[in-house]
C-alpha cells in the first residue's frame, strides 16, 4: 500500500474538477458551503477582502479553527500557508488537513524561496499568473494549480488576465517544434521537461482552477469557457448579501457553464454582490498577486 | 453503444479519455435530456454531497432510476459508488442519491488525504494479472444484499468493488491508471 504517491496527490484535484472551493471562516459557514454544493473548503481566519482591509502580516490560521471547520464537514479541507513558510505547512500536515494552499493572499514568509512541496505527503495547490509560474510551482511539486486573479477584490479581470495567459501560451507552445522549446522554456524560466510534456499533451500536467475576484455566477462560467477546470471563491460568497443562494448559484453556473439559459435563471435575484475594487486604485504595493516568482 | 458519462462535477474527462482510447463513442451527461441518447452510463468520482444536489436541482434521480430499473447498466466509481448505494455511512444526513444498489457505503473509509493510496488487487472477474487501484479519500462497501456480488476486497477483507446484475460499483479509480480491463469488463455488463 503506497499512500501520498504523485497520482494520489494529482488524483484529488481530479475529483475537484467542474466544482467550486469556497473560503470559510467559521464552521457555521463551512456548512452553508457544504449545504450549497462546494467540492471543498478553504479553512480561513479572515478572507481575503479583510485582509486587504485591515492590512497587517497574514499568516497561517488558528490551528483550533482549521480543526474546528474540519469536524463541520465531511468534503476536503484546505488551508493556507505563507509562501516559502514550510513550517506553517508541516503544521497543517499534522493537523490531517487535505490540501495545502502555499498562498500569496498570505503574507509571503520567504521571497526569494517556495516550500520545497515535494518533501511533504499533503498535496499543495499554488498560483500562478502564466505558465510559467505554474510550471516552477509544479517542478517544486505543486500538485495542483490556480491562476492567482486579484483576491478580495470582487474584480474579475485579472483572474481573467491569468487563465488567458496560461491557456493561450499552451495553444502558442502547441504549435512549436523543438528548437523553439529549447527558447521558450528559457524565456518563461521553466523546466525544459515540462514544457515539453505540455506541448506534447495540449495541456498542463495538473489540474488548474481560477482564484481571485471571482463574485457571480457569470464570472465563474466566464473562467470555466477560458479553459480552466474548476472555481475558487474567497470573499465573493460571504461578503455578498445571500451568501447561501449565491453560494449554490455560482456551483450551478460552473457545472452549466455552457447552458447560457441555466446561467441565466441562476443569477436572478441573488441580492448585493460584494463591493468591488478596480484595480488601479489599488496601491502597488497592496496587490497580492506579484507575490511569489 | 454510446456510453454517458454523468458531468456534473468530478473527473469524468479521465473515464471519457479511457472510452476514447478503447474506441466507444461517449457522450457528457448533465440534464435529463441528455439521457435519450446514451446506452449506459458512468458516475465518476467526485463529491458525492455536490453531484447528488445537482442530480436533485436538475431532475435527473427519477428518469436515472427508471433507465436502471429498465436495465441499463450504470457504473460508479468512488464518488459514483456512493450515489449508487442504497445506504451511506457517515455521509450527511440529508445528501441526495440514487439509492438503487443494495450495499452500504461508508463514505472517507480511510480517513483524511493522507491516508488515500495506491495498491494491487486481485479482481478474479479480471484475470489472474493484478489490478493497480488508487484510492482517494474512498468509500468502502458493506451490508452487500441478496444478489450483490463483492468483487475485489483489500488484503484487510474489506470489499471495494461489487456488482448487482447490470450495476457495478467501485471504490477505486480504474481512470486514473492506464489499464482499460474494468472499463472493457462494464462495457461487456
Amino acid at each position: 500500500m503506497d499512500k501520498s504517491t504523485w497520482t494520489t496527490k494529482v488524483g484529488l484535484a481530479q475529483m475537484l474538477k467542474g466544482g467550486v472551493i469556497m473560503d470559510v471562516v467559521t464552521p457555521e459557514q463551512a456548512r452553508i458551503a457544504e449545504e450549497a454544493g462546494a467540492v471543498a473548503v478553504m479553512a480561513l481566519e479572515r478572507v481575503p477582502a479583510d485582509i486587504r482591509a485591515q492590512g497587517g502580516v497574514a499568516r497561517m490560521s488558528d490551528p483550533e479553527l482549521i480543526l474546528a471547520i474540519k469536524r463541520a464537514v465531511t468534503i476536503p479541507v484546505m488551508a493556507k500557508a505563507r509562501i516559502g513558510h514550510f513550517v506553517e505547512a508541516q503544521i497543517i500536515e499534522a493537523l490531517g488537513i487535505d490540501y495545502i494552499d502555499e498562498s500569496e493572499v498570505l503574507t509571503p514568509a520567504d521571497e526569494e524561496h517556495h516550500i520545497n512541496k515535494h518533501k511533504f505527503r499533503i498535496p499543495f495547490v499554488c498560483g500562478c499568473r502564466n505558465l510559467g509560474e505554474g510550471l516552477r510551482r509544479i517542478a517544486e511539486g505543486a500538485a495542483m494549480l490556480r491562476t492567482k486573479g486579484e483576491a478580495g477584490t470582487g474584480n474579475v479581470v485579472e483572474a481573467v488576465r491569468h487563465a488567458r495567459a496560461v491557456y493561450g501560451e499552451i495553444r502558442r507552445l502547441k504549435t512549436m517544434d523543438e528548437d523553439e522549446l529549447f527558447t521558450y522554456a528559457k524565456n518563461i524560466q521553466a523546466p525544459f521537461e515540462l514544457v515539453r510534456d505540455v506541448a506534447r499533451q495540449g495541456r498542463l500536467p495538473v489540474v488548474n482552477f481560477a482564484a481571485g475576484g471571482v463574485a457571480t455566477p457569470a464570472d465563474a462560467a466566464l473562467l470555466m469557457q477560458l479553459g480552466v477546470d474548476g472555481i475558487f471563491v474567497g470573499s465573493g460568497i460571504f461578503k455578498s448579501g445571500d451568501p447561501a443562494r449565491r453560494a449554490r448559484a455560482i456551483v450551478e453556473a460552473t457545472t452549466h457553464y455552457n447552458e447560457p439559459e441555466i446561467v441565466a435563471e441562476v443569477s436572478r435575484g441573488l441580492g448585493e454582490p460584494m463591493v468591488g475594487i478596480e484595480i488601479s486604485k489599488i496601491p502597488q504595493d497592496q496587490l497580492m498577486a506579484g507575490r511569489g516568482w | 453503444m454510446t456510453v454517458g458519462i454523468l458531468a456534473l462535477q468530478g473527473d469524468f474527462r479521465e473515464h471519457e479519455d479511457m472510452l476514447r482510447r478503447i474506441g466507444v463513442p461517449t457522450l457528457q451527461v448533465r440534464l435529463p435530456r441528455h439521457l435519450d441518447r446514451i446506452d449506459r452510463l458512468i458516475i465518476p468520482g467526485g463529491e458525492s454531497t455536490t453531484i447528488g444536489k445537482l442530480l436533485a436541482i436538475y431532475g435527473l434521480i427519477e428518469p436515472l432510476r427508471a433507465r436502471v430499473r429498465d436495465g441499463m447498466p450504470l457504473w460508479g466509481t468512488c464518488a459514483g459508488a456512493i450515489l449508487m448505494a442504497q445506504r451511506v455511512a457517515d455521509g450527511r444526513a440529508d445528501q441526495p442519491t440514487l439509492g438503487v444498489m443494495d450495499v452500504t457505503a461508508r463514505r472517507n473509509a480511510f480517513g483524511s488525504q493522507l491516508d488515500s493510496f495506491e495498491t494491487d488487487l486481485q479482481f478474479a472477474e479480471l484475470g489472474v494479472e493484478p489490478l493497480r487501484t488508487v484510492f482517494i479519500r474512498a468509500p468502502i462497501l458493506e451490508e452487500l444484499g441478496n444478489g450483490v456480488m463483492a468483487l475485489a476486497h483489500l488484503a484487510d477483507g474489506r470489499i471495494v468493488a461489487a456488482r448487482q446484475g447490470r450495476m457495478l460499483a467501485t471504490c477505486f479509480h480504474p481512470e486514473l491508471t492506464l489499464d482499460e480491463r474494468v472499463h472493457r469488463y462494464f462495457l461487456e455488463l
